[in-house]
């Protein structure tokens, strides 16, 4: 088990999960998974694929049935509640679920429908969403660009007021100027009072959450706000800038001391197995051993290590970070 | 060349792990051979048989035996009047009579001559000429019998023939009513099996699952908006009977109607109940088609008459619906009977679509995997 | 045109009905060099990469990879080159080796070269030990790897990746590129699309597709410093929303 820092589960949490676990056949979906999440927070969820995330989002919304542990959403049991949850939640799904061959408009109605209101009850809850699509309300769903049907199918999970909304990778395969915006707007849900639970394997995005949890091949490798995730980076990192990147990470690789390096966008990650070594006498000594290695120009500085390098160092050690 | 090697290897290995698959195309022949095999029976065996003999003698009471003796018929009734046949053939009791004249030995011993009444159910044609060529067989043998016997006079019993229902013996007559019966069960079943697949394989099922619609009215949802168009297809291919083959429609329109649309409601029944257990559209339409097509057209009576399947076929064919809405069918259309003779057929249709709904709501799971 | 360059592309078009997908798009990728090739969904790139993988035709304009014209001479072109996309890559219910053989031989190897090749390139991996097992037991990142390995199993000039990483863990994904970077030391051309903001500076040049024309072509230092933004991902967000206001792709 992660040191996970979960709180201590109380009654009012908007989540609670237990020691949750889910195999399909040979594979262990989920491996022991517990975690709170308070009422109005945006609590992330960052792994890649395969990392258990849509498992999980499916036994929170009472589409799956864990085979161990305990699961609880707004107090009540995801197996024996599951038809007063299905009342409560909002739920976007991994991939664009709503109907192609429907109009925006109509869409929206249909949701509304289902869950006994209208499209005209709830506009003003809905609003801020909505009237950033509804220009395009004849269209058909399925004409739409991506960023437009994730703000379609937002507008279908919120429109009969759940009190906490889980949000399977709403932002994947979607450009970068929509995934802003669409995370502008989950801001102001939050602000709101809506609790939000939210998936994504982009990395950057952790830094919007209240608090993340680290998940990968089906276990939380850590939780915690984003800041501190990064401030608990157990080695010393170095963020290094220079030509012939390719020979630059090899030369890297042969520093005695070097525990790993990776290409971090423009700059190198170069991280130290000495624990505790000062960071600033780490970086002037590779640099001199990157000079006697031909790549003098190379410029080496102390980094703050961010949610993707402690990612990586956590996915190495996988029973337990070093700190 | 190799490339081509290579991709075929890759083909054949693609065959060999969809179990699934391979399964249905190496079984299905097989039980399309055996199904044929055994319910493919033109002749006819075991013809009920109802005897009107008025003042029964020696004579008829000889041919009678004829016709009981073999195997061929059956007799299932002695009436003195012609009055008891016709409720029996619209009950479908009876396929064929024999109506003796009164006083037939002594018409035969003194003028020599006789006549007999042969009348038949061409409700389908083909069994019905077959039965028409039996019976008319016995009675000329027997007559043969008897000139051997009477001597230089010669002795003649004339078979005066009738073709009940089809007295021109047009198959389309046959056919069309189980037609409709087959384009009704394959176009309902499959759309609501499409339908309901669709859903769960464009994911929207997962959000709707997620909110409080209930399974039956899920169900309820995916069947109703169904049952305009299937009634659509009824008008038109009724019409079609009707306009362009000349089918007669010699009962009630509106119980036709209202029989159709019961029977549609069974289909599109079947077909939730198809998609709810299957994991693809694609599964669901191969189940659909292969599930529904074959049965209908074999078991259901539609091409060969179930009278002359085996005996351990027959209450297989009951469980097609299709079955009973021919049998429906082909009474209100052809027979001109009303909802006194067919209410059986009528409630096992209700029956089943009552059972097929609810285990429809059963099989459709709540949650996913 | 000049006869060095790997892929060159002049005024190259692609019209759907009334829609042009691809506006008259001039770029041109020099031997050895890592391309990105970036733009938001709808912005055109899979139909650019469509025909100059020879699999679509140009409405108008022209292209050639490989020394080759990709209208008039697109089988040549296909073997040249090595595909690989997120999609698809791999079948999935045949085992790793049965793919690699299936690849090689459709693309025209000897079977000892198969066999030769094969064998390099599972040790490579480090799943000699996996070889045998379907492609649908490897988890993502494995897969990834592999199918790229095997669309340069022919050792192509060139190798198209149409957003290879997706979805995968971030130390797989930087195992992936730094087999990119290897390929690319070894002489091969690579032409990559992604939607990892991070990934296109790994990349020698990126050019931005935007509404069917290329917006912005260049190293990335260049491009931040004509965009002034600190990132390759704020240069994608001032090309795609220039007004700031919200934008309907059509």
């Amino acid at each position: 088990m992660s040191a996970a820092r979960a709180r201590v589960p109380s009654t009012e949490d908007a989540v609670a999960l237990d020691g949750v676990a889910k195999r399909f056949g040979e594979v262990r979906a989920l491996d022991g998974i517990s975690f709170t999440v308070a009422p109005g927070e945006i609590f992330g969820f960052i792994g890649p694929d395969g990392a258990g995330k849509t498992t999980l989002f499916r036994i929170l919304t009472t589409l799956l049935v864990p085979d161990a542990g305990a699961a609880r959403v707004l107090g009540l049991d995801v197996v024996r509640d599951l038809w007063a949850l299905r009342r409560r939640v909002g739920y976007m799904p991994g991939r664009f679920s709503l109907y192609p061959d429907l109009s925006v408009q109509e869409n929206v109605e249909f949701f509304a429908s289902v869950f006994g209101t209208t499209l005209k009850a709830e506009y003003e809850l809905i609003a801020p969403i909505y009237r950033q699509i509804e220009p395009f309300r004849e269209r058909r769903a399925g004409a739409l660009s991506g960023g437009m049907k994730q703000k379609l199918a937002l507008c279908c999970a919120l429109v009969h007021r759940p009190a906490i909304l889980f949000l399977d990778e709403p932002t994947t395969g979607v450009d970068a100027v929509s995934r802003r915006e669409f995370w502008d707007l989950l801001a102001e849900l939050r602000a709101g009072g809506l609790t939000i639970v939210v998936s994504t394997p982009y990395m950057d995005e952790a830094g919007r959450c209240d608090r993340v949890a680290l998940i990968a091949g089906g276990r939380i490798l850590r939780i915690d706000a984003p800041g501190a995730i990064g401030a608990a980076y157990p080695l010393p990192l170095l963020a290094v800038r220079g030509p012939r990147r390719f020979e630059l990470i090899q030369a890297l690789r042969r520093h005695p001391h070097a525990r790993s390096v990776f290409p971090f966008g423009d700059e190198l990650h170069y991280t130290d197995d000495r624990a505790g070594a000062d960071p600033a006498g780490v970086a002037s000594e590779v640099a001199a051993h990157l000079a006697s290695e031909g790549f003098a120009e190379a410029r080496v500085e102390p980094a703050e290590a961010g949610i993707e390098d402690s990612f990586m160092a956590l996915m190495e050690a996988p029973e337990g970070a070093a700190a | 060349m190799s490339a081509m090697r290579g991709f075929v290897v890759k083909e054949l290995r693609h065959i060999l792990r969809d179990r699934q698959t391979l399964l249905i195309l190496l079984l299905l022949p097989l039980a399309q051979v055996l199904l044929f095999g055994f319910a493919l029976r033109t002749d006819v065996r075991g013809v009920r048989l109802v005897v009107v003999d008025p003042r029964p003698d020696a004579e008829t009471l000889a041919l009678r035996g004829r016709f009981a003796a073999g195997g061929l018929f059956r007799v299932i009734g002695v009436e003195a009047t012609t009055a008891a046949l016709a409720p029996r053939f619209q009950r479908g009791e009876a396929d064929q009579a024999v109506v003796f004249e009164p006083g037939f030995g002594e018409k035969l011993a003194h003028e020599g001559r006789a006549q007999v009444l042969l009348i038949t159910d061409a409700t389908d044609p083909n069994t019905g000429a077959t039965m028409q060529a039996y019976a008319t067989a016995v009675v000329q043998r027997y007559e043969q019998e008897m000139a051997s016997r009477a001597g230089p006079r010669g002795v003649r019993i004339v078979p005066e023939t009738r073709m009940r229902f089809n007295p021109t013996l047009e198959s389309v007559n046959l056919f069309v009513p189980g037609l409709i019966a087959l384009v009704l069960t394959i176009v309902s079943a499959l759309m609501s099996a499409i339908s309901l697949s669709r859903e769960k394989e464009r994911g929207t099922l997962e959000v709707l699952l997620v909110s409080p619609l209930r399974p039956w009215e899920i169900i309820a949802g995916k069947v109703l908006p169904y049952l305009a168009l299937g009634f659509a297809n009824v008008l038109t291919v009724l019409a079609a009977a009707w306009f362009v083959f000349r089918v007669p429609f010699r009962g009630s329109v509106l119980l036709l109607l209202g029989e159709s649309l019961l029977f549609i409601v069974t289909c599109l029944s079947l077909g939730t109940v198809i998609a709810a257990v299957t994991g693809s559209q694609r599964t669901a339409m191969i189940a659909a088609l292969t599930g529904l097509m074959l049965p209908t057209t074999v078991l259901g009576g539609l091409l060969f008459p179930i009278d002359s399947m085996p005996a351990w076929l027959r209450p297989l064919t009951n469980v097609v619906p299709g079955k009973w809405f021919i049998l429906i069918s082909r009474g209100i259309m052809l027979k001109g009977v009303g909802l006194g003779e067919l209410w059986q057929e009528t409630a096992m249709l209700a029956g089943m679509t009552a059972v097929l709904l609810a285990a429809a709501v059963r099989a459709f799971r709540v949650r996913l995997g | 045109m000049s006869a060095g360059a790997a892929i060159e592309a002049l005024g190259l078009t692609r019209r759907f009905g009334a829609f042009t997908a691809v506006d008259a798009i001039t770029f041109s990728v020099g031997r050895g060099e890592v391309f990105g090739f970036l733009g938001a969904n709808g912005a055109g790139k899979t139909t650019a990469i469509r025909m100059l993988i020879g699999v679509l035709a140009p409405t108008s304009g022209e292209a050639r990879v490989a020394g080759r014209d990709v209208y008039a001479e697109a089988e040549e072109v296909k073997r040249r080159i090595g595909y690989m996309s997120q999609r698809f890559s791999l079948y999935e219910d045949l085992t790793v080796r049965e793919n690699i053989a299936l690849y090689g031989g459709i693309y025209g190897l000897t079977d000892e070269e198969i066999e030769a090749r094969a064998g390099r390139l599972l040790e490579s991996l480090g799943f000699t030990h996996a070889a045998d097992g379907l492609v649908r037991s490897l988890p993502l990142g494995w897969r990834q790897k592999l199918a790229f390995s095997v669309a340069m199993i022919h050792q192509p000039e060139i190798v198209f990746l149409d957003e290879p990483t997706g979805g995968v863990d971030p130390i797989t994904r930087r195992q992936f590129w730094e087999m990119i970077y290897a390929a690319a030391a070894g002489g091969t051309t690579v032409f990559v699309t992604t939607h990892y903001m991070d990934e296109a500076e790994y990349c020698d040049r990126v050019s931005i597709m935007v509404a069917g024309r290329i917006a912005a072509l260049g190293t990335p230092d260049e491009l931040k410093r004509e965009f002034g933004a600190a990132s390759i991902d704020e240069v994608f967000v001032r090309l795609a929303r220039p007004d700031g206001g919200a934008q309907e792709a059509a």
